[in-house]
């Protein structure tokens, strides 16, 4: 197969077919929490890609180059600190050198350490013995099914803040039915996919 | 009831705080892994021995600790504690780790644990902290059981591998896939609030409002202050 059909079926197998919140169940609570407001998802969305494809490029060279031999019990705990650093430096980063971007995404940040799906997917990866391609593509696909995911809840959510909801699911339950039936749209693309 | 007794904590855990159905915290592996009730049983335990051993481990060291590094201290105890629990997993319950797979390590992610750290742990005496873990992790296992049951109930006909429903009964899959996962637990929200009884959704405010960004948000004024200083 060339390379490119390999990135886009990569990229939408792990986007669309696996995708991470609704088949995987990684990163729900920023699904279920932050999904208020169209808006905010996007920042969201924008925020876990950045920091998803960052992470994933550095506990990959760190994986190969350090643990891979002989330290492998060792990869849950630096994997999570990496990711920790990871996201304090970029935040410190943003900060000083391009305030705007910041203002957009800095305050998702933080929350983003909590995020399973970054560290799922960087131990998915390392425990699948990827090749970096691989890990990149993989890891950018999941990152932006968390984007379509989010910001798809969050345009439900608009909408359904208006509607006649039975008192007892008000709040958390019309959200998880919500993404309930989300799951079940999203196995339609199982079959794309041979 | 006298506050910070063993018993009072256990209570307070799996009862009146807990986890899943009061605080709703956790909620990744909640829906991943109950598909059947063993898998809810073997998650919620393992869940619940790195909880009691980390908050045992930070109540210990609270007082050395330094304020600004907590955070990552406290995860570098939580993540000891999960590969602990992994490789013991993985030496004495084959079937059961690789049913649970890539959850277990993200045990570590899992904010139940980070946030008994920061709200109990670190400012209570060893014991009891140790018995508040052991309370949320019991709670934790019981609302994984329940959930696990249901969908395996529904979904296979089955409970802990054991028939239950008739011949005739013709099982439900969605149930044991990933809608199933929602559905129940929308389902199991909506009783609650039915019969008012407490939940992060009809609380508000004085729990985490439902979502672990806002138990994270402990975790974001870290960000902020030391950023600031």
């Amino acid at each position: 197969m060339s390379f490119l059909s390999t990135l886009f079926l990569g990229i939408i197998s792990a986007a669309l077919v696996n995708n991470v919140v609704l088949s995987r169940f990684l990163g729900l609570c920023p699904f279920l929490g932050v999904s208020k407001k169209t808006s905010t998802a996007l920042g969201m969305g924008a925020a876990v890609i950045a920091v998803i494809t960052l992470s994933s490029a550095i506990t990959y060279f760190i994986d190969h180059l350090i643990l891979r031999d002989k330290l492998v019990y060792l990869r849950t705990i630096v994997f999570i600190l990496i990711i920790a650093a990871l996201v304090q430096s970029v935040e410190i980063i943003l900060k000083k050198k391009i305030p705007s971007l910041y203002k957009a995404l800095g305050v998702y940040l933080p929350l983003i350490t909590t995020n399973c799906a970054v560290l799922g997917v960087a131990i998915d990866s390392a425990q699948q013995n990827k090749t970096f391609a691989d890990t990149m593509i993989y890891s950018v696909g999941t990152a932006v099914g968390f984007l379509i995911a989010i910001v798809l809840m969050a345009g439900i959510r608009e909408r359904i803040e208006h509607n006649d909801i039975p008192e007892n699911f008000k709040g958390m339950p019309i959200v998880l039915v919500t993404a309930g039936l989300m799951a079940i749209a999203f196995f339609g693309f199982k079959g794309t996919i041979g | 009831m006298k506050q910070n007794t063993p018993i009072e904590r256990l209570y307070n855990g799996v009862l009146k705080e807990n986890p899943t159905f009061v605080l709703m915290l956790g909620m990744c592996p909640t829906l991943a892994v109950t598909t059947s009730a063993i898998n809810g049983v073997g998650m919620g335990l393992s869940t619940c021995a790195v909880l009691m051993m980390s908050n045992l481990i930070i109540s210990l060291l609270r007082k050395f600790i330094p304020d600004r590094v907590r955070m990552p201290a406290y995860i570098v105890v939580v993540a000891s504690f999960v590969t602990i629990v992994e490789l013991l997993m993985q030496a004495y319950v084959r079937p059961l780790y690789t049913a649970l797979g890539l959850y277990i390590p993200l045990i570590v992610v899992n904010c139940i644990i980070l946030g008994r750290a920061e709200s109990y742990a670190s400012k209570n005496p060893p014991i009891a902290s140790f018995f508040d873990g052991l309370g949320m992790g019991l709670g934790f296992t019981l609302a994984l059981t329940i959930i696990g049951a249901i969908r395996e109930l529904l979904g296979a006909g089955e409970v802990f591998g054991i028939r239950i429903m008739p011949e005739a009964f013709e099982p439900v899959s969605i149930m044991v896939m990933a809608p199933g996962a929602f559905f129940v637990l929308a389902i199991l929200t909506a009783l609650q609030n039915k019969f008012k009884a407490p939940s992060a959704t009809n609380k508000g405010d004085k729990f985490c409002s439902g979502n672990c960004a806002a138990c994270a948000d402990k975790t974001c004024e870290i960000g902020e202050r030391s950023a600031e200083k």
